[in-house]
């Protein structure tokens, strides 16, 4: 049987959803154990967060004033160190386990499987690549396996459960070679964090500028829904590198997505491909986003936001 | 600073993929193959860096086919001053490719090494963490920044809250992230002068490397299709649709 370590992302304060996907990826794997290990210089809430998470037998926390900020050079000796006891290491393949997790592998003289979309045996799962233009199935070979998770493929499993939480004092020597400086988040304000909220709205190059955008904020708030961006509209300015969705942005599932403005490029495609519903609003009736929308409407975004805001209104 | 940046033939970016029949994977005999776009950035950055009189030498590297030859021309013709090609017909996955760096910075000696975040045809997104880990070097993913200092490097990534800033120590991998710069263009006298500058033939034996645990590949197939939906003539229309479903 398998016995299985996760690697929990948060931010000092609160455990990430995408730390609940990654487990649901361990029960398809199926496992006696499944252990999250909670890096954190100070993280008693975070560990609470995650002994909930259903299937999760044991939380280990493993506080050094290192883990600050998670850094991969720093995480690398410190999950190498517990990494013996386990069949299979898995992150969320977001930019934070995208980070470290080829470290740990490279280090363990194992490859990794980047992106599992779905698992057919304990060693043999799927995954995309050419941007999502195709799926692979892939077996590992003999050795720990160690793999990330595509979030998007998974709904995060439920809070029912109650973990034992063991503290972990590791003798390790970490590398003083990195240091954090800061962070910023462009961000989108209160609004809902677009990894996991149920409702996104996207705005595309077709919405003209970062004062248009204004639209878009104001059409999300009115449904309660995340806002996002095609990598056109980032590159142009309009919003901030944290808000784009696709291949190279952030992969994402939502039961409702909106594209307004948006063209369709292969990247933003493959980064929308599981969501519930698509509607595409755009000028130009041949654009690719309409082959994979549930609702196409041919029209200028402008005006057809304000009148699905006033249709919303009416009784 | 001497500076090795490692680059990957691919599939050209623009070429819509045909998967085998068989299930045997991605056709690519008599598709159009160019130079990894995210690794097309680092070259270029690293010509930034020796034009801004921050780095002596830049070495473009790559392993692969003999084709390869061509990516390593077109890095050449951008401006990297040699080449070297570790030549061989298997499949390299990430853990060999970044056996191969390894030792390829062995010998070379750079202060910096500079790749592509990801390759656009295997969606990895290992090889730099993998290198900085055989190496015990720093390293700084998804780069959209880049200021180099004596000895140290200051780096903005591209993270899925934002933007973090790390400062490391060199040396160190960074992999390149697309808002980091433009890829020049290249002019034909540097296409000719290109042909002049050396490419170095080495191959796995050479540098004593052998082909490590991999991944093997059962079947390739096209992801699932999302059927087209229908056409809707107004937002009225739109929202009365979707409060249907119950999603409004």
């Amino acid at each position: 049987m398998s016995k299985i370590l996760i690697i929990a992302e948060h931010n000092g304060v609160q455990l990430n959803i995408s730390t609940a996907r990654c487990v649901a990826c361990a029960k398809q794997i199926g496992a006696e154990a499944i252990d999250v290990a909670v890096f954190v210089q100070n993280g008693d809430e975070i560990a609470s967060a995650a002994a909930k998470l259903e299937a999760v037998s044991s939380v280990l926390v493993i506080n050094n004033a290192a883990n600050q900020h998670l850094i991969a050079s720093s995480l690398e000796p410190q999950i190498v160190a517990i990494s013996e006891d386990y069949s299979h290491i898995l992150a969320p393949g977001t930019t934070f386990g995208r980070d470290f997790m080829p470290r740990v592998a490279a280090k363990l003289g194992v490859p990794q499987v980047t992106d599992i979309m779905d698992v057919e045996s304990n060693r043999v799962f799927t995954r995309p690549n050419y941007a999502g233009n195709a799926v692979v199935k892939v077996e590992v070979p003999e050795g720990i396996v160690i793999g990330t998770v595509r979030t998007a493929s998974y709904k995060a499993v439920s809070e029912t459960g109650s973990a034992s939480i063991e503290k972990i004092d590791l003798e390790v020597e970490i590398p003083s070679h990195t240091r954090f400086v800061e962070q910023s988040s462009g961000g989108s304000g209160e609004r809902p964090d677009l990894q996991s909220a149920a409702k996104v709205v996207s705005g595309g190059r077709g919405v003209g500028s970062k004062d248009n955008f204004a639209l878009i904020y104001d059409f999300a708030d009115k449904i309660g829904a995340a806002v996002g961006a095609s990598r056109a509209a980032v590159d142009a300015g309009f919003v901030a590198n944290d808000m784009q969705v696709g291949q190279t942005g952030k992969i994402i599932a939502p039961d409702l997505y909106f594209a307004f403005g948006i063209s369709g490029a292969i990247q933003h495609l493959a980064g929308i491909k599981d969501a519930g519903i698509i509607v595409a609003v755009n000028t130009d009736p041949d654009a690719p986003i309409f082959e994979i929308a549930d609702f196409a409407l041919v029209g200028d975004l402008h005006e057809v936001v304000l009148q699905m805001a006033t249709a919303i209104d009416a009784p | 600073m001497k500076i090795l940046v490692s680059i990957k033939r691919v599939v050209d970016y623009n070429v819509r993929i045909q998967i085998k029949q068989d299930g045997s994977g991605v056709a690519t005999e008599g598709v159009k193959m160019s130079t990894n776009p995210f690794d097309e950035i680092a070259v270029e950055e690293a010509i930034k860096l020796k034009e801004a009189g921050k780095a002596e030498e830049i070495i473009v590297v790559t392993v692969g086919n003999q084709q390869a030859q061509e990516q390593l021309r077109s890095s050449l013709a951008m401006g990297a001053d040699r080449a070297i090609l570790v030549q061989t017909d298997d499949e390299i996955q990430p853990l060999t490719a970044a056996r191969v760096l390894k030792a390829l910075v062995n010998k070379e000696k750079p202060d910096l090494v500079l790749m592509g975040k990801q390759a656009i045809d295997d969606d990895c997104a290992q090889t730099p963490q993998m290198l900085a880990s055989l190496l015990d070097w720093p390293q700084a993913t998804f780069a959209s920044h880049i200021e180099m200092a004596e000895q140290q490097a200051t780096i903005t990534r591209e993270v899925d809250t934002g933007l973090e800033t790390l400062s490391v120590d060199l040396p160190a991998v960074i992999s390149t992230d697309l808002r980091l710069n433009e890829p020049r263009f290249t002019k034909l006298p540097d296409i000719m002068k290109a042909k002049r500058k050396p490419i170095e033939n080495l191959s796995l034996d050479d540098l004593n490397v052998g082909i490590a645990p991999g991944l093997k590949v059962l079947k390739t197939s096209p992801p699932p299709v999302r059927k087209a939906g229908i056409k809707v003539e107004s937002a009225v229309e739109l929202v009365s649709a979707l409060r249907e479903k119950g999603v409004l």
